[in-house]
């Protein structure tokens, strides 16, 4: 009986490890399903390669906003799932910011910070604000100065996709940088 | 802010086994679940629709609606009754024996001078063959549905020795409009069955996580009507409201201590989300929570002594308890890898969760006494749990066909029951502790 108890408490603990690691790199298929299917997100996974070429793509985007001609057309920062961590896809993206922020200091960004819908709505509007402070702090470490960054948090209150898949969690989970001022 | 992820990464492993450990606890738990998913040991009670005339639903199918929500009462259908007396004088308790009914309710409605009405109703013992109770309610045509909730509440309260609580509005945002543009967010309260509903206040911008003062007369809520959010307090009777914290940053997730004269806040003016204690009259600020990742959602004990909340000082949400005076606080949550918006039982023995695991995100109960965790939920995406006054019952937001809705279940099993509040999606419901 012990004897059972114990096979069967070691085939738990292997089922709870394989299914732990693979459902760690779940997100990360289902991320580049979903960025493959809408397009409205690039999400996800993290390939070196591919981030090489966005980076070039936006550098020259950098380059527009850092003679101070207009604000970067990419504004949103997608995040994985109850992370505050800042893909590394997105850090020429928000050099990008930095440059036209700092070239014009009497721009003011509003970060908005969301989640997707899982989970409690109040830990959400936690969350939010953590993403959009991890991205003010990158925008700070770049010279942008704190007087022209705005942080609001709404969590899960403001979806831009109302789907209710992996897909649309993906679209939700973001930052937005909005110009005010001139 | 965060810990680094190869360690974030380990802790979630260890998760992993732990929660691979716990399930097998957790099946037992939903087996119990199930046995007492039936309406076994439910009281029969036959509720004869009332006699006399009523605008909208008829009395007597409201209070048995309330009575089977609560779990405890298993109402004979109205098809199945072989008579429908409404005067006492028409009662043959012998041939509601035949139909294996406990209890009978009949009742009738009758004029009282212009818009005034006086419902008359009686409550037998059919097994004893003796009345026990027989009460006349007068009532504004208007408010039949409450007339009808608050002889609910009477019955209930002579046959359990408990309040029933089905008179208690409750408060709740909906949802309207498919684009950011057409958004539209309503605060409203409504009766606990869902009809009823009323707005309090309407925004273009989110409305959030309302909360009744004790004695149910005032609301605390989250708006984002001025482009950020601000913690508001609104007299209901009056309309008449103040704003009680906009500060820079969070201003969220009110919780109104027991006594009525302090409201615990998530405010993340400090740099990052964290609990603060505001006295109400004078708004002097005491800070309880100091860690560097999120602290929120805040929940008074009914002793006012304790403070649980939600936070994810060791990398995931899970739920922590402290003293009300501050200090260190203790993790109380371990099933399950996310833990979220506690809420105590009126008699502070119990604590409704979100609890999260394998991206399945149902309400669980845990005895406060012995740290056992019972789903009263299926999920995927339930959130927002409260008990009902008595603490019988509770109520949480679900997913339910895409649409937001709001249900009620009772905790010693029963159906639960989908809220009634029209097409708009419903969330975040707070069941008042009064009438």
């Amino acid at each position: 009986m012990a004897l059972k108890f114990w096979n069967g408490a070691a085939c738990l603990v292997i089922i709870a490890f394989q299914g732990c690691s693979s459902s760690g790199t779940k997100p990360e298929a289902a991320a580049q399903s979903g960025s493959g299917r809408g397009g409205a997100a690039q999400v996800g996974r993290y390939d070196p390669a591919d981030a090489a070429a966005q980076g070039q793509q936006r550098a020259r985007g950098a380059a527009d906003a850092a003679m101070g001609y207009r604000a970067p057309s990419e504004r949103v920062i997608y995040f994985e799932y109850d992370s505050d961590d800042v893909l590394p896809e997105y850090v020429p993206l928000i050099n990008a910011h930095a440059a036209y922020l700092s070239a014009n200091p009497k721009r003011v960004a509003t970060l908005e910070g969301h989640a997707d819908e899982r989970g409690s709505s109040e830990y959400n509007v936690g969350l939010g604000e953590q993403r959009a402070r991890a991205v003010a702090r990158m925008l700070g470490l770049q010279g942008v100065s704190e007087g022209q960054l705005q942080i609001v948090s709404y969590g899960e209150e403001k979806a831009a996709d109302l789907g209710h898949d992996e897909a649309a969690w993906q679209r939700n989970r973001r930052v937005e940088i909005n110009y005010t001022g001139r | 802010m965060r810990q680094p992820h190869s360690r974030r990464r380990f802790a979630a492993r260890l998760w992993c086994l732990f929660a691979g450990i716990c399930w097998l606890g957790l099946a037992v738990a939903e087996v119990s679940l199930k046995i007492t998913e039936g309406v076994e040991g439910a009281t029969p009670i036959a509720v004869v629709p009332f006699g006399g005339a009523q605008g909208g639903d008829n009395i007597g199918a409201i209070v048995a609606a309330d009575l089977e929500r609560s779990g405890r009462f298993t109402p004979l259908p109205v098809s199945a009754m072989l008579e429908q007396p409404t005067q006492p004088s028409e009662v043959r308790l012998r041939s509601w024996q035949t139909l294996g009914q406990d209890y009978l309710v009949i009742g009738r409605v009758q004029p009282g001078g212009g818009e005034r009405y006086v419902a008359e109703f009686s409550l037998y013992d059919v097994l004893k063959d003796a009345p026990l109770l027989e009460q006349r309610l007068p009532f504004a045509g208007a408010e039949q549905r409450r007339a009808a909730h608050r002889i609910a509440d009477i019955i209930y309260q002579q046959l359990t020795g408990e309040a029933g609580g089905f008179a208690a509005p409750v408060a709740f945002v909906t949802v309207s409009g498919r684009s950011a543009q057409e958004r539209k967010y309503q605060l409203q309260i409504a009766d606990a069955d869902g009809f009823g509903a009323h707005t309090v206040l309407s925004s273009r911008e989110p409305i959030m996580s309302p909360a009744w003062s004790p004695d149910g007369t005032r609301l605390a809520y989250v708006s984002f009507e001025q482009g950020s959010s601000a913690v508001y307090v609104q007299t209901l009777a009056t309309g008449a409201r103040v704003v009680v914290s906009e500060r820079k940053g969070i201003n969220g997730a009110p919780a109104w201590s027991p006594s009525g004269q302090e409201l615990a806040l998530t405010l993340s003016k400090d740099g990052n989300p964290d609990i603060y204690v505001m006295a109400i009259d004078s708004r002097a600020l005491r800070r309880l929570t100091d860690s560097p990742g999120i602290d929120t959602e805040p929940a008074w004990s009914p002793d006012g002594r304790s403070i649980v909340f939600t936070s994810d000082r060791g990398g995931r949400p899970q739920l922590y308890r402290m003293s009300a005076a501050g200090g260190q606080a203790q993790r109380i949550s371990y099933e399950g890898d996310y833990n979220a918006r506690g809420a105590y039982s009126p008699d502070g023995r119990y604590l409704a969760m979100v609890n999260g695991s394998g991206g399945r995100y149902r309400i669980a109960v845990m005895n406060l006494a012995t740290g056992a965790l019972t789903h009263v939920s299926r999920g995927p995406l339930d959130e927002s749990p409260g008990f009902s006054p008595n603490g019988r019952m509770l109520l949480y937001a679900a997913r339910i066909d895409g649409a937001a809705r709001l249900v009620a279940t009772p905790l010693a099993g029963g159906r639960e029951q989908v809220l009634q509040i029209g097409p708009a999606d419903a969330r975040q419901p707070a069941w008042s502790p009064r009438e």
